[in-house]
């Protein structure tokens, strides 16, 4: 298929729709509205629905009731919206729901602002609502990739039967790039949904429950030990990341999304001055590659993490190189992107010098 | 020798958790009898909430989902949209749906969404031991209005029907109560009624059910049942106050 020329919100939900996602709830919130528009227009077109909810905390809590009668299901939503719906994410991940989370972030705390921002990186990783539980991660950083990614989502949502957010930023949503759609197929086999409550008649009176409570402790921690054994998979087979110019590097920058195409750009003026510098970005933000930093840890001087945020995987960053080389941190934060330049002078300082 | 009564098909069988003397078990028995006379069951998925009838996944013989606190309403119109052949109903108590939930209920009549929705109104928070609700009467003590409801500051009564019964895109709203035999009968009816509509995909529709909670009003089941006579009915008087069909 020829390559099309979009905008990344648009680009994401076209991909949604192309994966055979056919349920949109969402509430509009900048710098994401593309994407509610975008579904509310195409999804009609081929037997979709779309439903624009009061607030995020009853979209997700439709997309709960949606993901447990067996529907492939997107919402998207930029920072404050996507705190008001960390509750319905625990739920889902606790009944064990697939659905696609999208995070269009912008500055924060609070209302913050709507300029980009990666400062959610906490709240997508960690958990973010209460309770035991991770949601898998992805980290585009161009628009084939946000495409490539929100497709995939959906596969690993099936897969798991847990959240997967694609955590992009107000940059990345309002770009515009020539994207390629290929026919999708699924990137694997997927189990069927026989759990999904369509009805006892349906099932030869097997009744399904969606539920997420467990009063007995004992049944909880079981039910909770599960869960972690798809992280504990997740971890050993879904971890994705980008090693960029790192096999002479003396700095290599840590950074994802939109702040590794800053970093991008400074590495080749950083090569044009003779410094030796390369880039690991992360893809799956969770599970974090950790095991990517043991490839170049014995070869560079030094790390340098670039995030528009005060530091949030920085702290992953810590445990991966748990003290075997120095890290150094730049961040921007409030909706400020950093230049190129910035990066190129942070660099500098570390080798102690403007260039070889 | 001749059956006269059964327990409806409806239900699983699975013993009750509820109070002695509440009318949950009375309320979930007339749901049950209604899907199962009106051939639905099969087809039905039920939307349990959070308190008292938070294990109503466990009682309804049929599939189902349990709701976040208050978001039953919007579970269930996630689950409708995607499988509108299904009949999907929401079982919620009056902290659930008239006080954290409130925005979900309304919205989901303001969209004309095609489910039925059992309101189960006690006037107090059963599940947490009898805190006050947006439904305690005015003068009603509970653990968290020790002298009574206050009309200032604490508020009067909620009156959900009379409210959702303004929004066009409703089908069909009414109150009934369960504290007498021919009641009984008339709330059985209105449940039916709702649920048909649904399967005519008529839209929205809500039948709030008076009910008793003994153990936190302090109260005899049998006291109980004449409280709700006596007390709940002047305030939430019974009817329909919505038919799309004309009938009132």
């Amino acid at each position: 298929m020829a390559k099309k020329l979009m905008k990344g919100n648009e680009a994401i939900a076209a991909a949604a729709i192309n994966a055979g996602c056919r349920f949109f709830f969402g509430y509009p919130i900048t710098p994401q509205n593309e994407i509610p528009e975008y579904m509310s227009r195409e999804l009609p077109k081929v037997g979709g629905t779309y439903v624009q909810a009061e607030s995020e905390v009853a979209a997700i809590n439709m997309v709960y009731g949606a993901a447990g009668a067996g529907a492939r299901v997107l919402t998207s939503s930029s920072s404050p919206g996507i705190s008001l719906m960390q509750e319905g994410i625990s739920y889902i991940a606790g009944a064990e729901l697939p659905c696609v989370l999208v995070n269009i972030m912008r500055a924060g705390p609070g209302l913050g602002g709507v300029q980009p921002a990666q400062a959610d990186y906490f709240q997508a990783t960690k958990g973010g609502g209460h309770g035991d539980y991770r949601v898998l991660v992805l980290a585009p950083a161009n628009l084939q990739e946000a495409v490539d990614l929100t497709q995939l989502a959906f596969d690993l949502a099936d897969k798991y039967r847990n959240p997967v957010m694609v955590l992009a930023d107000g940059m990345i949503g309002q770009l515009m790039e020539p994207v390629e759609f290929s026919p999708y197929h699924p990137a694997f086999a997927l189990p069927p949904k026989d759990w999904a409550t369509t009805g006892t008649a349906e099932s030869g009176g097997r009744r399904r429950v969606i539920n997420s409570l467990y009063l007995y402790p004992d049944e909880l921690e079981n039910h909770v030990r599960a869960i972690y054994r798809k992280y504990a998979e997740m971890e050993r087979t879904e971890v994705r990341y980008e090693l960029y110019d790192c096999d002479d590097a003396d700095v290599v920058i840590v950074a994802y999304g939109t702040t590794s195409r800053i970093a991008r750009s400074a590495i080749e003026k950083c090569r044009r001055l003779g410094l030796r510098v390369g880039l690991l970005r992360p893809i799956t933000l969770f599970p974090f590659p950790f095991a990517a930093f043991d490839r170049v840890v014995d070869r560079t001087r030094a790390f340098l993490v670039v995030e528009m945020s005060m530091g949030q995987m920085l702290d992953d960053v810590k445990i991966a190189v748990a003290g075997r080389r120095p890290i150094s941190f730049y961040g921007r934060t409030g909706g400020i992107v950093p230049t190129p330049e910035e990066v190129v002078k942070q660099v500098q300082t570390l080798l102690g010098g403007p260039g070889a | 020798m001749k059956t006269v009564y059964q327990k409806s098909a409806g239900l699983t069988g699975v013993p009750m958790h509820y109070c002695p003397g509440c009318t949950h078990g009375i309320i979930h028995k007339l749901v049950a009898e209604a899907l199962v006379e009106l051939d639905v069951l099969g087809r039905a998925v039920a939307v349990a909430p959070v308190g008292c009838a938070v294990f109503a996944y466990e009682y309804f013989n049929c599939d189902a989902q349990q709701a976040a606190h208050g978001r039953a309403p919007a579970v269930a119109t996630g689950i409708k949209r995607v499988r509108p052949d299904n009949i999907v109903f929401t079982y919620q108590g009056d902290g659930d749906l008239a006080s954290i939930g409130m925005a979900e209920i309304v919205h989901a009549a303001m969209g004309g969404e095609n489910i039925t929705v059992v309101f189960v109104n006690n006037a107090i928070y059963g599940m947490t031991g009898g805190q006050m609700a947006p439904t305690t009467l005015v003068g009603q003590p509970t653990t968290t209005s020790p002298l009574g409801r206050s009309r200032l500051g604490q508020g009067a009564p909620l009156r959900v029907c009379e409210m959702l019964a303004t929004i066009e895109a409703t089908a069909y709203i009414a109150r009934v109560s369960v504290h007498s035999i021919p009641r009984l009968n008339v709330a059985k009816r209105a449940l039916k009624k709702a649920l048909q509509l649904q399967v005519e995909n008529k839209g929205f529709s809500l039948v709030e059910v008076l009910s008793t909670c003994p153990t936190n009003w302090g109260l005899s089941p049998v006291d109980a049942l004449r409280w709700v006579e006596q007390n709940m009915i002047p305030a939430y008087p019974l009817g329909v106050f919505k038919d799309i069909e004309g009938g009132t």
